[in-house]
């Protein structure tokens, strides 16, 4: 029994896991700067290639992964600076842009790097329960995903650099107007957003196929948890993956991964229909 | 003296360039082979083999003097996995290029996409992947192994080696279904037991719920005809779990080549049947591989696609040549006779009549705890007689139509 009910929450975390880490950078650039980011795939394959590259030249994995992390995060700088700054005003265009910058990010990654490469391995380590066996990877994918979310919450509630992010999200005008450099803010937080992204490959590395498409498999998940939530990255994201992990995983769990898919999307479909504005829209408002 | 050179310099070039004229005018002009790869998007790691397969032999045929004299243009175009595309792309091949022959496809799903545009012209088409049988097609001659091939010989061994309960992950589209059917089929008639059937989406990554459902089933083994990149993870994440069983595939090791994309042990105790690894050591063998690595030395691994894809143009070649023509109803009187054969690296493979099937040499390969590759049991050849035997018969009458198990031809 307690195997079963131990098996539920390994189902549970791991789906939560690959729906927060997916989704985590995605809310910063689109559920709160508002830009469409269809390039946000291509920032996945960035850490999950630098950390495979890295592992191969002999970097210890977690030192592996948080360099890629941050080299995904200096090249969202870079790509909001050299593009997407000139898309703010224009939400449908930043679309065109980041979807074109996509196809020619995994084209060229195809023809420079080659159409796959090869894995890393999962670190070792498995646990038994009952007649189950784990991988204490997918744990740590978990611990991660909540560190995630901490880590977010403290970022935008408890520092100066969220308080004035938060502020630029609202209304920009008045922030500048306020003295803050909001240039520079929205940098920022498109580098968050890209390096988050660059955490979700870099953790996800080690357990997938490696080509340059690989980026796309998360895309799908990460809208939709973005759009589910609304605009609020913690009171959104976070619920909305709760709430999709539980569908999808009783689901997949009583009728396999294509109900499981079906049914997630078809909550969507739903949630959107009657809650446009996403879960948040109605958490934050019984807030006030 | 000088202007006077100049002009005999250009009375020369002028002559030079009509005799040249006049020889491009004598010589036939090249026939027109066009082909459809992935070359990009999900699956362009099992589709750049196929392209190169293509290149090789056309470059080797075309050094040797081409065709009955002439030499071959290839037309790639890349429909990216877009079985749209794939359509749009050959229905240019067809009606704008005028191509003489059409080859490629990589997914059944694309090759079944495609087909009826075919059907509707008079050009021969050949399909160059294993797959899961039963397209009874005049147009078509398909030059992969088929399930009487690769099923009917690996599903016996698992169950006799690893036992009677086996667990189906296979990919959610035409191939992975069919292929489930047939499975499904065998273990019946071996008294075997199916515990589980699960059909993946194509492009989901994430096995830890598959993983614990074939734990609670307890199979014996498991059948892995899952597709893709994406779905490959399995593999990964089933060996960090620890899930330990023996698996066996259609299309894993000699076709996406897992175990040189994954760290070892992530493959460990997967099997195959084939008619080409590139693991196989025969001088033929060998003689193939050195040749294609003097032209490509960054390939990965040269794999069953690529090697049929190679052998196909072979196959276009003896077809024409016997026939002395290029028109699909003049080589299919050669195929006909039941003589269509070439010497392939695997061995000596024919085209059967009835079916338009091509033989092969099959083998059963096993893959080790380092990713060694072994050779379990050689089959010899194994002639493509399903579809023959439940009642195809292409050299009377033209189905059209792709046939399962459970959907055989109509009694007439």
């Amino acid at each position: 029994m307690s195997a079963e009910l131990f098996s539920v929450f390994y189902q549970f975390a791991d789906v939560f896991a690959f729906l927060i880490l997916s989704a985590a950078g995605l809310a910063i650039v689109f559920g709160m700067m508002g830009v469409i980011n269809m390039a946000h795939g291509e920032f996945i394959m960035c850490g999950a290639y630098v950390t495979v590259g890295l592992v191969k030249l002999g970097v210890p994995l977690p030192i592996a992964q948080a360099l890629a992390a941050l080299t995904a995060g200096l090249i969202g700088v870079a790509v909001e600076y050299l593009v997407v700054r000139r898309f703010y005003k224009r939400p449908l265009d930043s679309l065109l842009a980041t979807w074109g910058l996509s196809l020619i990010v995994t084209q060229s990654m195809l023809l420079i790097v080659g159409s796959s490469i090869t894995g890393i391995g999962t670190p070792e380590g498995s646990f038994a329960i009952g007649g189950y066996t784990f991988s204490t990877y997918r744990l740590v994918l978990f611990a991660c995903a909540v560190a995630v979310l901490l880590g977010l919450y403290v970022t935008f509630m408890k520092t100066r650099f969220g308080v004035l992010a938060r502020a630029t999200m609202q209304n920009a005008a008045m922030a500048r107007a306020l003295g803050a450099r909001t240039g520079r803010i929205y940098a920022i937080s498109f580098g968050i957003g890209a390096g988050l992204a660059g955490l979700c490959g870099a953790l996800y590395a080690p357990t997938m196929t490696l080509i340059p498409t690989m980026g796309a498999t998360f895309v799908v998940e990460s809208f939709v948890t973005v759009v589910v939530g609304g605009a609020n990255v913690l009171l959104g994201t976070a619920p909305a993956a709760v709430f999709l992990a539980i569908i999808r995983m009783a689901l997949n769990a009583s009728y396999g991964q294509i109900i499981g898919q079906i049914g997630m999307l078809f909550a969507v479909i739903l949630i959107i229909r009657v809650l446009p504005e996403g879960i948040s829209s109605v958490l934050v408002r019984r807030g006030r | 003296m000088k202007s006077g050179q100049r002009l005999r310099t250009a009375l020369l070039g002028a002559i030079l360039g009509m005799a040249a004229f006049g020889a491009v005018q004598a010589a036939e002009p090249a026939l027109k082979v066009g082909l459809l790869e992935d070359v990009s998007g999900d699956l362009a790691f099992m589709g750049m083999p196929k392209l190169r397969g293509s290149q090789l032999a056309v470059e080797e045929i075309n050094k040797k003097g081409g065709i009955l004299g002439r030499q071959i243009e290839l037309i790639h175009l890349d429909p990216q996995g877009d079985n749209a595309r794939y359509q749009e792309f050959a229905r240019r091949l067809l009606s704008r290029d005028k191509v003489d022959v059409l080859i490629g496809g990589i997914t059944s799903a694309s090759r079944e996409a495609i087909r009826p545009i075919i059907d509707r012209t008079t050009t021969p088409y050949f399909y160059t992947n294993q797959y899961e049988g039963g397209v009874c097609d005049a147009s078509m001659v398909s030059m992969g192994a088929v399930p009487e091939q690769q099923f009917s010989t690996l599903i016996p061994w698992m169950v006799d080696k690893f036992g009677k309960k086996v667990y189906v992950i296979a990919a959610d589209y035409n191939f992975g279904q069919i292929s489930a059917e047939w499975n499904r089929k065998i273990m019946k008639d071996l008294g075997g037991e199916v515990v589980g059937e699960e059909f993946i989406p194509l492009g989901v990554s994430q096995f830890a719920q598959t993983i614990q459902n074939i734990q609670k089933a307890k199979p014996d083994w498991i059948l892995t005809i899952n597709v893709g990149a994406a779905q490959d993870s399995f593999f990964e994440q089933a060996a960090a779990a620890k899930l330990n069983l023996p698996m066996g595939s259609s299309i894993k090791v000699m076709l996406g080549f897992e175990h040189k994309r994954f760290k070892p042990p992530a493959l460990n105790n997967m099997h195959a049947t084939a008619n080409w690894f590139e693991e196989i050591d025969t001088p033929e063998a060998n003689d193939f591989k050195k040749r294609w690595r003097a032209k490509f030395a960054d390939e990965l691994y040269i794999n069953d696609m690529g090697y049929n894809a190679y052998n196909t143009l072979y196959m276009y070649k003896m077809l024409v040549e016997k026939a002395k023509s290029i028109k699909l109803e003049d080589m299919r009187k050669v195929i006909a006779t039941g003589e269509a054969c070439i010497e392939a690296p695997e061995g000596q493979v024919c085209i059967d009549p009835k079916s338009q099937h091509t033989s092969h040499r099959m083998r059963l390969i096993s893959v080790g705890p380092q990713h060694e590759v072994k050779v379990e049991k050689d089959y010899g050849t194994i002639k493509p007689y399903w579809l023959g035997e439940i009642g195809c018969d292409l050299t009377k009458k033209n189905d059209k139509d792709q046939y399962t198990p459970s959907h055989l031809p109509k009694k007439s």
